[in-house]
């Protein structure tokens, strides 16, 4: 196991984890809508400037996937997780482009021990992606589980 | 026409399996996700979910992966009976996504859609909002995903 920096103790309310910077390839693009999301828009740049979107966009999963890769660069590998039960919202707010440098933060909302799994919390995050420019191209909210720092000697 | 009357509400459309081996898993965990319980099968021992199982990001992609591939050939059928197929737009985000149970290597997800609702956009006009809900099953006809989705649809 890798060594851990944040258990659950660690994640207390307003405290804010920033995500790694991710630039995105119209590679990783269309190698990533190829295999999940084999749309026009998110397969080839002219399609994409045909399209609403206004360019070669990531799928909004692909999207979803690398803010995944953010989080677990920026913070996630150094804490607790035992991962995940699901997401309460996703919002894809703008398009992620080709050439886009994506950056962003978690926040933590709020945290709880869970009664059902000794020596394991829930700890909520809101999660915010934006752009270069600062824009806010994804934000969405998720509970993950963490392990307790005061439980780890009792743990395999 | 539109997706209404394609798709009446609470009738649930299956858009195919997708099998989640054990490469799969790790390959798509190595690149988003790679904490220890997606790419590694000894360590994954040590964890909550107990054995190596997919990303649930990944889960949610076999989902899209298999609603495009239905979603193609729907259009295909429609346009060959000479009926023109709903003109559906991107999806604004996606709500109470659950991962109920993991998804473990030799895992078959068999996908569904159904149509909830769907409302005209006051702010657009000619353009609705579908409110979907999104499942996921294994062969043991187990829920391990669920979400609710929205997806535009344009005149």
């Amino acid at each position: 196991m890798t060594d851990v920096e944040f258990y659950f103790e660690d994640f207390t309310p307003g405290r804010s984890f920033p995500l790694a910077q991710k630039h995105v390839s119209a590679d990783e693009v269309i190698e990533f809508a190829s295999e999940f999301d084999p749309q026009p828009m998110h397969l080839s740049e002219e399609a994409g400037k045909a399209s609403i979107l206004g360019g070669l966009s990531a799928s909004g999963w692909h999207t979803a996937s690398m803010f995944m890769r953010m989080m677990f660069d920026g913070w996630l590998s150094r804490s607790s997780s035992e991962g995940s039960p699901g997401i309460e919202f996703m919002e894809w707010k703008r398009p992620v482009l080709a050439g886009d440098t994506l950056s962003g933060r978690s926040t933590v909302v709020e945290s709880r021990v869970l009664r059902s799994r000794p020596g394991i919390g829930l700890v909520k995050f809101l999660h915010e992606v934006e752009n270069q420019r600062g824009e806010l191209v994804m934000r969405g909210e998720n509970p993950i589980m963490m392990r307790l720092k005061n439980s780890e000697a009792g743990a395999a | 026409m539109r997706l209404i009357e394609l798709s009446p509400p609470g009738r649930k459309v299956i858009t195919g399996t997708l099998l989640f081996t054990a490469e799969d898993i790790v390959r798509f965990a190595r690149k988003f996700d790679p904490q220890p319980f997606h790419v590694d099968a000894e360590a994954a021992k040590d964890y909550v979910f107990g054995a190596l199982c997919a990303s649930g990001w990944h889960t949610c992609a076999g989902w899209m992966k298999t609603y495009i591939a239905y979603w193609t050939k729907e259009v295909a059928r429609l346009e060959s009976e000479g009926l023109v197929a709903p003109k559906l737009g991107p999806s604004a985000g996606f709500k109470k996504l659950q991962w109920l149970k993991p998804v473990y290597a030799g895992d078959s997800i068999t996908y569904s859609v159904t149509l909830v609702e769907s409302r005209p956009l006051v702010s657009r006009p000619g353009t609705w909002i579908n409110m979907t809900v999104c499942d996921g099953e294994n062969q043991r006809s187990e829920t391990v995903m669920r979400y609710e989705g929205t997806v535009l649809e344009f005149e």
